[in-house]
């Protein structure tokens, strides 16, 4: 470790006499005897650089990562392609290094970029503020939740059954906290019902679906948001953001809260983390935003600035009445997200979109499986299999190909169901080879 | 534009640095110059809903500066009959005037006698200076 | 007056028909879309090739400032050197490319690394189970809450015991934790040497207590003197003990939160284990607890199972369920992992290189800055600005943005809200005894010419992309996205 620190004995010495110790052992005489560690901390011995690179790539080997097999998983996180440029703009130094831009003119290079990522946000989901990001696509659900328990004074959430199982599971971790009760609305036909959502929304702050849902099916959105206000609760869409070229935005049929992982632009998969979530809502609620708000201002020359801003909703002033306790969130992996999505382009994002869902068409034509729902998808699709998906996937994945994730594991009947994913990644060749495999599988 | 220290003598204080003129039945509120000059300029005020009942110590809204926020407390109990919209479109009115254009709602008084307990002008000086 | 010229917003830079992106082109069949559903509108993302993309990012960049641009002593914070070794390893494709529903069988080698750090925060800690999911320190917060909540509750106490003790020296996040956790604040006081008032704990601590939250040292960079008392106060009447790790980067291998009486911890990654802290984001969390709290951590839990093999556990009734994605941010972990790797037990001479370096730095400055507490520090150090306030009407704030025209980054300011004017001070351990001594020269002539010439300070920074902004108008006109203007006529 030699190597990370810079001081040598005879800076020690000079440092501890200006201290007025005579030793470092004698700088820690406040901390009491009874809770010393007298020993040496057990672990393993110092490695050098090379030997840490050595045990780690060992560990990385044992991992079939989406280089060694052919992989139609999603579920929530998904294979598209990051663009070399992302990785090249988040390695700078002067991003990677920073902390939190509190000191705005050491910082202009953040804030700008936080700007420009709030409007992109913005534009994509068709709303008027957006925070700087929440850590995944899961707690931004549950902060969508807490923002509306305030708005509306209600103590209800429903939510569709059809919603991610993990963001299920943390808004209802978070509830209890909060003192809100969790209402799910169940599935018909891989789809809500906009009848049943509006009754379930009835007395709830907020009502929250997925578009597209959990099984890759497009809900009847606009009806899901019309039937959440029409129940007086905010309706709050969750959506992918790369969908958001060919689906309409959520702002512009009725919701007034979007939340959404943003894995999909411009984040590697990396096991599930870091990535960011997304939060915006109308300009009526920006008080209640919770996280990190930037905003445009100017300095006493008139130039052009920006600074982070309403800040009195924050955990630092507001302290126990917050909006929120965030304060680290996922500004890197946001960046990532502005790059990406720089770089896709209006006309790249409407591209990729339909490029998609002519790919997930295609699945359905060469499997040549019974689709589980009849409702058009967007990127991922569900089919029965006629035998337990935990089976199929084993014995695919031996021939090297992983055809997708078993929904079982998250909805009771749904045993024989596979959700297979698709994205730009996946060519015509790869679904022909899904088709084969699954097709000697379950032969 | 910050206006100039003062404590009129015609108000009665609470020591949460409020003030609040009597008129007979009712009786209006407001922060006062300490609280203002703590605060900086203030850039939110969270009103009350008319018809609403505060109650005399209790929050019955907040004022915003950018690095500050603040419970506005009502030194006395009432229910709100109006409330000063030019400081909702402009906070920084109380920072100008907090006495006269920057006052904060109009409460129908529910006990005036509560009002005995309050500080006058002088002793709340003292206690300003004290702090 | 800067040579900085302003870098346009990307929106402004943008050409409608320019694009990046170079995606694949497949023959697909058509698929159906309900035209209820279809945009309508383009979202207006910017249109621009890629060498422009390249420049513009780049010249935001060069408008910010990293721990690799200078000294960065932003106290509470630990901006230590970020290893580019650990950049690497989190990259290789067996981890980057890694997709989280990836059957464990097929993703070992990324469930041993989480399982050994795991092991290895238990270690540090002094404590028994660790779960990594929490994204960053204030859900770690959060979840420890989360924790104490679901402990009580098991012993059916919840209902009594709704108090959470916090001192008025504490971040912010733990005041708001406590409020999201559904419990209710109970503040208390600092005494003359620094250390929480005990005769005010034990007249506040109580049947209804749940949890004490405390960082230590503390905010002040003190080290609790009465800790073990402290522990004994929230022992004897049930209640559980909570440890803001923020400062666990003054007692690795010196001093653990387990033996110092601690029921669960939280740890930054970001902080005490150097993974680079983006510019505000991402960190980690990760909690670690005693074994009777064990069964409360979030689910699923990473676990070995007695063949050698790592596996994930869901089977856990009385979790506290789940508070984010997935396992957690496995890339910090990585990197963190590395990081210990490299230090294994002499972390402890991380921490005391931090320690010494932070005294240093108090003994040469205190003299110039008032303090508040004249005790030897730990990692960190609270100044004040209080006297060049009163004589000369310098702020902390002026000396912060002052520190800038000497390429330092300023400390973190006005806070702890105890001390007036506060300047915290945490210089870190991988600093080397000339940027000390630079760091202090600067802040020395800073108060020189707080009394020869205060409008320099007033001022300042003077060489930046902008000057001081305006944060009032900020609120006021509330511009937080780009305003497109209509389009231009064709």
């Amino acid at each position: 470790m030699g190597g990370y620190l810079a001081l040598t004995e005879a800076d020690k010495e000079a440092m501890l006499k200006a201290v007025g110790v005579s030793s470092v052992e004698g700088l820690f005489a406040d901390i009491p005897e009874q809770v010393r560690l007298r020993r040496e901390l057990a672990l393993p011995a110092p490695a050098s650089e090379v030997e840490v690179e050595r045990e780690l790539t060992e560990l990385a080997g044992r991992n079939v990562h989406t280089g060694r097999e052919l992989s139609f998983l999603g579920a929530g996180v998904y294979d598209h392609y990051v663009p070399a440029i992302v990785d090249a703009v988040i390695s700078r130094p002067e991003f990677l290094t920073a902390y939190t831009p509190y000191q705005p003119e050491l910082s202009q290079g953040v804030l700008q970029a936080i700007f420009e990522y709030q409007t992109v946000i913005c534009e994509l989901t068709g709303m008027e503020v957006a925070n700087a990001s929440g850590y995944d696509g899961a707690t931004v659900a549950a902060d969508a939740c807490f923002m509306a328990a305030h708005a509306t004074g209600r103590r209800k959430i429903a939510i569709a059954e059809a919603v991610n199982p993990q963001v299920r599971q943390v808004v209802k971790t978070y509830a209890p906290g909060f003192g809100l009760e969790v209402v799910e609305v169940p599935h018909a036909g891989g789809v809500t019902d906009p009848g049943r959502f509006r009754v379930e929304a009835e007395g709830a702050a907020a009502a929250i679906f997925q578009q597209p849902n959990f099984f890759g099916c497009l809900e009847p959105a606009p009806d899901l948001a019309r039937a959440a206000s029409d129940a007086g609760a905010l309706a709050v869409a969750h959506v992918d953001p790369l969908s958001l070229g060919v689906l309409e935005a959520p702002g512009n049929y009725g919701c007034q809260i979007a939340i959404g992982e943003g894995q999909a632009a411009g984040n590697h998969l990396s096991f599930g983390g870091p990535h960011f979530g997304f939060l915006a809502a109308k300009k009526e609620l920006i008080r209640r935003m919770p996280g990190r708000i930037v905003g445009e201002t100017t300095d006493r020359r008139g130039r052009r600035g920006f600074v982070l801003t309403f800040q009195t909703r924050e955990q630092h002033i507001r302290r126990e009445k917050a909006t929120s306790n965030i304060t680290t969130n996922q500004s890197l992996c946001a960046l990532a997200g502005l790059v990406y999505l720089s770089w896709l382009g209006p006309k790249g994002l409407r591209e990729l979109g339909e490029t998609c869902m002519g790919l997930s068409e295609l699945v359905k034509k060469k499997l040549g499986l019974p689709p589980a729902f009849a409702a058009p998808g967007f990127k991922e699709i569900a089919v029965r299999l006629g035998r337990p998906a935990e089976e199929v996937v084993r014995e695919a994945k031996k021939r090297g190909v992983n055809p997708g994730y078993p929904l079982g594991r998250d909805y009771a009947g749904m045993e024989d169901v596979l959700l297979v994913a698709v994205t730009e990644k996946r060519s015509p060749a790869d679904i022909e080879r899904l088709s084969e495999v699954l097709g000697e599988v379950l032969a | 534009m910050a206006a100039a220290e003062n404590y009129p003598a015609d108000l009665k204080y609470h020591r949460e640095h409020d003030w609040v003129r009597i008129e007979g039945g009712e009786a209006v509120f407001g922060i006062t110059w300490k609280a203002q000059d703590m605060l900086g300029e203030l850039v939110f005020f969270q009103p009350p809903q008319i018809g609403a009942a505060i109650d005399k110590d209790g929050s019955y809204g907040e004022v915003e500066s950018v690095k500050a926020v603040s419970d506005l407390i009502a030194p006395i109990s009432g229910k709100v009959v109006a409330v000063n919209e030019k400081v909702k479109a402009d906070p920084e009115t109380v920072n100008a005037d907090p006495y006269g254009e920057g006052w904060l709602v109009r409460v129908q008084l529910s006990d005036p006698s509560e009002a005995d307990a309050l500080l006058d002008a002088e002793a709340y000086k003292q206690l300003v200076a004290e702090e | 007056m800067s040579n900085w010229r302003e870098e346009p917003l990307i929106f402004e830079k943008s050409r409608p028909g320019r694009s990046a992106s170079s995606l694949p082109r497949y023959e697909l069949p058509r698929a159906e879309l309900p035209a209820a559903l279809a945009r309508a509108e383009a979202p207006r993302l910017p249109e621009l090739a890629e060498p422009d993309l390249a420049r513009h990012f780049s010249a935001l960049a060069e408008r910010n400032f990293g721990v690799d641009s200078g000294f960065y002593p932003l106290g509470s914070c630990t901006m230590k050197y970020n290893p580019r070794l650990n950049e690497r390893l989190a990259a290789l494709p067996g981890f980057a490319d890694l997709h989280p529903h990836q059957s464990p069988e097929d993703a070992q080698g990324a469930l041993e690394l989480c399982f050994r750090l795991q092991e290895a925060l238990a270690e540090i800690a002094g404590l028994d189970a660790v779960s990594l999911q929490p994204a960053a320190g204030a859900q770690g917060e959060l979840t420890g809450l989360m924790l104490v909540r679901a402990y009580f509750q098991d012993r059916g106490e919840l209902e009594t015991r709704r108090k959470v003790v916090v001192p008025d020296t504490a971040h912010g996040t733990n005041p708001a934790s406590v409020t999201m956790a559904g419990f209710e604040l109970q503040p208390v006081k600092t005494d003359a040497r620094g250390n929480l008032d005990l005769d005010d704990l034990r007249r506040v601590v109580g049947s209804d207590t749940a949890a004490l939250m405390l960082t230590n040292p503390s905010t002040l960079g003190l080290f609790e003197e009465g800790i073990t008392e402290v522990a004994r106060i929230f022992h004897e009447a049930g209640a559980l003990l909570y440890y803001d790790g923020a400062n666990l980067n003054a007692v690795c291998g010196i001093s653990r939160p387990g033996d110092m009486g601690f029921d669960i911890v939280h740890f930054n990654l970001h902080k005490t284990f150097s993974t680079p802290h983006g510019g505000g984001g991402p960190g980690a969390g990760p909690v670690a607890v005693r074994r009777e709290l064990e069964p409360f951590l979030p689910a699923p839990a990473i676990v070995r199972r007695d063949d050698g093999t790592f596996a994930l556990d869901s089977e856990r009734p009385k979790s506290v369920g789940r508070v984010r994605g997935f396992l957690g941010p496995f890339g910090v972990f990585v990197k963190a992992y590395a990081f210990i790797r490299v230090y294994g037990p002499a972390l402890k001479e991380m921490s005391e290189a931090a320690v010494l370096n932070a005294n240093y730095l108090l003994a040469r400055l205190k003299d110039v800055y008032e303090l508040r507490y004249d005790r030897l520090c730990m990692h960190e150090f609270v100044l004040s600005a209080c006297k060049l306030k009163r004589e000369q009407g310098i702020s902390a704030l002026d000396v912060a943005k002052r520190l800038m025209d000497y390429g330092i980054h300023p400390p973190t300011i006005y806070f702890p809200l105890v001390v007036p004017e506060a300047l915290m001070i945490e210089p870190t351990e991988t600093e080397s005894l000339e940027t000390l001594d630079a760091f202090v020269e600067a802040m020395r002539r800073i108060a020189a010419e707080a009394a020869e010439s205060p409008e320099l300070l007033r001022e300042a920074p003077h060489d930046r992309p902008v000057e001081r902004l305006d944060e009032v108008g900020a609120v006021k006109r509330a511009i937080v996205r780009y305003e497109f203007g209509e389009p231009e006529p064709d």
